[in-house]
């Protein structure tokens, strides 16, 4: 998509589109001939699988809207149907269901990528920007995908999540009356998250173009965190080299999908959700999926509840500003001993706040005396490291780490034989 | 290769956590460890036993049908492959036992008929509320219940064999003791007794046996395709671990003269 073509047409058929519609040297600048950094491990290959992950939300979802009915009335039973008489449906389901937890498993690594890697400082703001908006418009789909069973938590999670836009001053009762439809989750609340629900795929698709447009613009990131200097060094064609790399990830990842799908496809679920929604009837615990319950934790932190509807939305807008938060030059961890260990720090906080998502805000976890240090408390404490390592660690690290020197080049850093030439020289 | 078992381990990793965070609140709830069985469904080539599904309809058939429903389940299921595999005769004497409502005919009259394998199976009440009337409280459809109850199987295994006396400083209010229940007071009284429901095959019908049939039952009747879905998914492994395998080496290839 970006910098010197090298696609010569090999016949006249292809001549002849290539000067009316070069789609194919786009896809031979894109996917064939596109130099890549050759020092990419594994972690980069979570890009073509969640490109997969989103093909196969998209073609499973759509055969099942053929066959779900959006109304409070017949949606549970639809979804009963699509397990039971429709061929194969019962796949199609576990697939589209466990895909979605899937999608987010590999979209977390995704990031978490680009965090140690510092894939979005110079000149990949807007790359790295692009993939929050993605990550956004992923969450939002979830959320009315969830809703569309017509489940317990289904009704309870929408009833919940709605509730949160009421907090906000003045607008906010006439808004939750808006996206409601009614007074209430009911019908048409259901019949339009049906609608956005099989919209917003084909907006995160959009997206995911302009994402990938971005990257070849400025180029992938890689390990080292330096740039391309000798292509004819530094890079491999995307074509085999990439392909390969990410076709062999991809069927790794495949084969933990498959395991949910045919032999644990509840155990990321909820079983409240297989009992028709009842709004007179609240569940013991209404929580999120599990890869809400860090903003969920998060939520819950804040005695008060505007305050807490910020919090959690700012925990995601502040991903939006993160390439102008850090101050450190040296993008990759690998150079940065200090970042590192707060990186990790950081992972654990995140994985700890989901941790106190999926519990009772009142559990206790270290006995004092008559009450003792409870799920709340361990929230706070996580929700508060979670904004400083944004607003305090990232640009006071920068300014004060001591890095290790960066490679020469890419080549050097992956070709042993480079690299002693250079240490002896 | 380090990196490929690093990033294998680290999704594990990750997938594991996640499955941990979600799970503690369920544990929570059941405060006394559930009773497991030896469930033959259970596993990698997990099947369902025939005659334990047989059995099990009929425990369904003669006590628990009495107040609950089980709206999503179709006579013809009954003969069809993965299920308790009636006969197509046995099918059709089974839902002939019962008369549907069926309707408009010509004059724009409502008409009864005897059932057909297409036909649900009946529920004992038009609607929960008048379940609710009828019973104290509405008794839960049974179709789905194997997948709506944390611990699944186990714990309905356990609720049927959970009803046991109240401990002294225990007061039952309402309803009946049980050690399973959340909450210990459950408004459906003990549903078998010994030798209550007639084992054609010669099992003996204690309470123990017949939970565990009527369990087995239930399990099938909220995952009919449990059989399709374990012989697939073990296809589908095979197919993946060799194809990751042809991948792996030809990734090898492909990058051998780039190092």
């Amino acid at each position: 998509m970006s910098g010197e073509s090298t696609y010569t047409p090999a016949n006249g058929f292809t001549r002849w589109l290539d000067a009316r519609l070069p789609v194919l040297r786009l896809v031979n600048d894109s996917f064939i001939d596109y130099p890549t950094p050759r020092n990419l491990n594994y972690w980069w290959t979570f890009g073509a699988i969640l490109s997969l992950c989103l093909a196969v939300q998209i073609v499973t979802g759509i055969v099942l809207a053929m066959h779900y009915v959006p109304t409070t009335e017949l949606a549970f039973a639809s979804v009963e149907h699509i397990m039971r008489d429709v061929n194969y449906g019962w796949l199609i389901r576990y697939v589209h269901a466990n895909g979605a937890s899937m999608f987010f498993i590999a979209v977390y690594i995704h990031m978490f990528r680009g965090l140690y890697y510092g894939s979005y400082k110079a000149p990949r703001e807007v790359l790295w920007i692009l993939g929050v908006l993605i990550y956004l418009l992923m969450m939002a789909t979830a959320f009315f995908g969830y809703v569309l069973p017509w489940g317990q938590m289904s009704f309870w999670g929408a009833t919940v999540i709605t509730n949160l836009f009421g907090a906000i001053p003045l607008v906010g009762e006439s808004l939750r009356t808006w996206l409601w439809g009614g007074f209430s989750v009911g019908d048409p609340t259901l019949n339009r998250f049906f609608s956005l629900h099989y919209l917003f795929p084909f907006l995160i698709a959009g997206v995911v173009i302009l994402h990938v447009w971005a990257l070849h613009v400025t180029g992938q990131g890689n390990p080292a965190g330096i740039e391309v200097k000798d292509p004819k060094k530094d890079t491999v064609p995307f074509t085999p080299y990439a392909t390969i790399k990410d076709g062999f990830g991809m069927a790794l990842f495949l084969i933990l999908f498959a395991y949910f799908v045919f032999y644990n496809p509840n155990g990321l679920g909820e079983p409240d959700n297989y009992i028709v929604a009842n709004p007179l009837s609240t569940p013991a615990h209404i929580v999120p999926e599990w890869y809400l319950l860090p903003f969920y934790a998060i939520l819950r932190a804040v005695p008060d509840k505007l305050g807490g509807v910020v919090l959690m939305f700012g925990a995601i807008a502040i991903l939006f500003v993160l390439p102008w938060l850090d101050t450190s030059k040296v993008r990759s961890a690998r150079f940065r001993p200090l970042y590192k260990q707060f990186f990790w720090i950081f992972v654990a906080v995140c994985l700890g706040l989901g941790y106190c998502g999926g519990q009772t805000p009142d559990k206790i976890l270290i006995h004092v005396g008559e009450g003792g240090f409870d799920i709340t408390d361990l929230s706070r404490i996580l929700t508060a490291y979670y904004f400083l390592h944004f607003l305090v660690l990232f640009p006071v690290l920068g300014l004060i780490e001591k890095t290790k020197p960066l490679p020469a080049s890419i080549a050097e850093s992956v070709l042993p034989g480079t690299r002693q030439d250079k240490a002896t020289s | 290769m380090k990196s490929i078992s690093r990033t294998v381990s680290l999704c594990a990793i990750a997938v594991g956590l996640a499955l941990a965070a979600v799970s503690p609140a369920r544990a929570a709830e059941g405060e006394v460890a559930l009773q497991h069985a030896d469930w033959s469904f259970q596993g990698v080539f997990g099947t369902y036993d025939r005659d334990a599904l047989r059995r099990g309809y009929k425990v369904y058939k003669e006590v628990c049908s009495v107040c609950h429903s089980m709206q999503y389940v179709k006579f013809r299921n009954l003969g069809e492959p993965g299920g308790p595999e009636f006969e197509e005769g046995q099918v059709k004497a089974l839902a002939a036992e019962i008369t549907v409502e069926d309707g408009p005919n010509a004059d724009g009259e409502m008409y009864e008929r005897p059932g057909e394998p297409k036909d649900a199976f009946p529920s004992p009440y038009p609607n929960p509320e008048a379940s609710a009337a009828a019973l104290g409280a509405a008794a839960p459809d049974l179709s789905l219940i194997a997948k709506a109850r944390a611990g699944g199987p186990d714990y309905i295994y356990s609720l049927l064999k959970g009803y046991v006396d109240a401990p002294e400083d225990f007061e039952v209010t309402t309803g009946s003791y049980n050690l399973y229940f959340p909450g210990h007071m459950i408004a459906m009284p003990a549903p078998l007794s010994d030798g209550q429901v007639d084992y054609e095959d010669g099992t003996p019908n204690t309470v123990g046996q017949m939970a565990k049939d009527v369990t087995h039952f239930l399990m099938w009747a909220a995952e009919p395709k449990l059989e399709q879905r374990h012989r697939m998914g073990f296809q589908v492994l095979i197919y993946l671990v060799l194809l990751t395998g042809i991948l792996y080496f030809a990734m090898r290839k492909v990058w051998a003269d780039a190092h």
